[in-house]
């Protein structure tokens, strides 16, 4: 398969981009990944689908991440004259990373029997603006992945056919793979509470609580 | 935190069935299938509308099951992670154990000793052997053949656990394989066993077939039902003998030649209609090929360790970084998506589920069918609902 480079060039070549990163990876095996701007992202899926020397036909994993707002801290060395002497001081630098929700695509081709390319979108923001074009019309097997995602993370898919939580029942409030979602104690009601769960059945329900039963001792 | 409020789900439109001129015939009927139903392989539901026994609209429901396996992933070490996979799939322990472990090594650029990927090979195809035979059981279960192929299948079965159950102490949840090799060495006694139970297994497999490949019965329930083309199958990311059976060479141990896949010899059986007999025949087929591959696998095991001496189980912490891994599972494509940022705990676990993604197109192989094929088809997609859930 061509370079990620080489397919970016023709990306850029084919369709009008604004936006268009090659993301570094530094594990061994090092698969890169290409980022792309969500608005033009139905297009650069129709092209890298559609493309003769390509024929990514197979969307095998579609993934969301979160990465919410954080302080990083990167260490970078630099020279400072001290006192007519160069020395390399290491510095640190605090960076702040706005947080966002990412949504992974690995696309393979079952033709030509290459791959991967790593696809990523990325939303604006994880509280109002996390709409993201869905790839399903491009590829059917991102349907249930995709709707796994909106149930989990909670990305919404502008074009989906069928988006619903899937693994969740309709009526749970809350995307539970997010790095900052705590559980709520009490998913269901306990009818014999005992120790920590007494405390918290407490909270939210009346509960009744029998005397102990002392073993009688015989003299 | 919640910012993005739960979609209302979509309600059934249950309307009359118009003729021609517009005039109701009847109705169509919404009826819930599971999730305790007993042919749906475990807590699965569909709801089908119906037109008489033709089914009109097919929606999978599942989740009952759900435990948020990828959020316990990430809340524990990349060591500590590894019997929580046996209970993916919950019949191929032993393969999930292997996707996970490359995955890893992928990730942190281990290498395994070639005995390890000997054995990783032998328990991978011996997983798929008794995969493919329980499957066919509880697929002849769902035709109506009750209990006795099944119990068939479960008597070979047993004799593949007892072998995973002599070299890894637990019969389903191994909990076999680790990062750079494997837990324990097998002896030549178990190597004898295995050859003896590989070499007893073409025997059942030609009984068996004697028995069903051109029973009536079987023939008429699975020829030309529940057909999915070779386009639809590809696009829908359909992975596995479901796959192949529509007609697609694609199988990862060929493609990737993952671990030492690339140094044994088999073929790869694929189907020509893509109905539910040619996924039944791949299946069958399959477990021939894996009696090859075991019977070369078993012949030229080399002596040696099967542990990489430099690999580390505690205080592990691989570069920061991302991967995905995948094998060719019995039911598919088995991948492992991580990203660790340099801590003891991947930043993010994630699972691709073979049969997860094999349901996606239940709803387009039924419709049409009758309501007793459709227990069939989901038969014929071999689900875990330990995997689809998680």
């Amino acid at each position: 398969m061509e370079a990620l480079e080489q397919i970016k060039a023709r990306l850029g070549a084919a369709l009008p981009l604004t936006k268009l990163d090659i993301l570094p990876n530094e594990c061994p095996a090092g698969e890169r990944s290409l980022l792309v701007e969500p608005g033009r992202a139905f297009d650069v899926a129709k092209f890298l689908r559609d493309d003769a020397l390509l024929k990514l036909d197979y969307c095998s994993n579609v993934t969301g991440v979160d990465w919410p707002e954080a302080k990083i801290k990167t260490k970078v060395k630099k020279k400072v004259v001290v006192e007519g002497v160069e020395k390399e001081v290491e510095e640190t630098i605090e960076t702040l990373r706005s947080g966002h929700l990412e949504v992974v695509y690995h696309l393979y081709s079952m033709e030509l029997k290459h791959g991967p390319v790593v696809l990523r979108m990325r939303t604006e923001n994880r509280a109002d603006k996390t709409h993201l074009p869905s790839l399903t019309p491009v590829w059917r097997g991102a349907e249930f992945q995709e709707r796994e995602i909106f149930d989990l993370y909670g990305v919404v898919f502008d074009g989906h056919p069928d988006l619903r939580r899937i693994l969740m029942w309709d009526e749970f409030v809350g995307h539970p793979m997010r790095r900052d979602y705590i559980a709520p104690d009490d998913f269901e009601y306990e009818p014999t509470p005992h120790d920590e769960v007494l405390v918290e059945a407490k909270k939210h329900y009346p509960v009744e609580v029998k005397a102990e039963v002392k073993p009688e001792v015989k003299a | 935190m919640n910012a993005v409020a739960a979609m209302p789900p979509k309600s059934f439109e249950v309307k009359p069935k118009l003729d021609e001129s517009g005039t109701p015939i009847g109705e169509l009927l919404e009826i819930s299938m599971g999730p305790h139903h007993p042919s749906t392989h475990g807590v699965f539901r569909m709801d089908v509308v119906l037109d008489g026994e033709t089914v009109v609209k097919l929606k999978p429901v599942f989740g009952y099951l759900h435990r948020n396996h990828e959020k316990i992933g990430e809340n524990i070490s990349y060591l500590a992670n590894m019997p929580y996979t046996d209970r993916l799939d919950y019949f191929c322990s032993m393969t999930n154990n292997w996707a996970y472990a490359l995955t890893v090594e992928k990730l942190a650029g281990l290498a395994v000793p070639e005995r390890a990927e000997y054995i990783r090979v032998i328990m991978a195809e011996l997983t798929r052997l008794q995969n493919h035979t329980c499957l066919i059981g509880f697929f002849l279960q769902d035709m109506g053949a009750l209990g006795t192929p099944m119990m068939y299948a479960f008597r070979e079965r047993e004799k593949i656990l007892d072998l995973f159950e002599s070299v890894s102490g637990a019969r389903m949840m191994c909990n076999y394989m680790r990062f750079g090799g494997v837990r324990v060495d097998v002896n030549d006694e178990w190597i004898a066993q295995a050859k003896k139970v590989v070499s007893d297994y073409s025997k059942f497999l030609d009984e068996f077939g004697t028995f069903l490949t051109e029973n009536e019965i079987v023939l008429a329930r699975t020829q030309f039902i529940g057909v999915m083309s070779k386009e639809l199958a590809v696009n829908a990311s359909i992975t596995g003998p479901m796959l192949r059976a529509a007609g697609v060479n694609y199988d990862l141990r060929k493609v990737d030649k993952y671990g030492i896949y690339g140094r044994f010899n088999f073929q790869v059986p694929v189907g020509e209609h893509g109905d539910i007999y040619d996924r039944y025949m791949v299946r069958v087929l399959e477990m021939r090929e894996s009696i090859k591959i075991l019977e070369q696998a078993l012949r030229d095991i080399p002596a040696g360790p099967v542990m990489d001496p430099k690999s580390r189980l505690r205080g592990f912490r691989p570069k920061p970084g991302e991967v995905y891994g995948r094998v060719e599972g019995p039911k598919g494509e088995l991948g492992f998506y991580l990203i660790s940022d340099g801590s003891p705990n991947p930043y993010r676990y994630r699972v691709r589920p073979p049969s997860f993604v094999n349901l996606t197109i239940l709803e387009d192989m039924c419709l049409g069918h009758r309501i007793s094929d459709a227990v069939v088809i989901l038969g014929s997609v071999d689900i875990v609902l330990g995997e689809v859930d998680r």
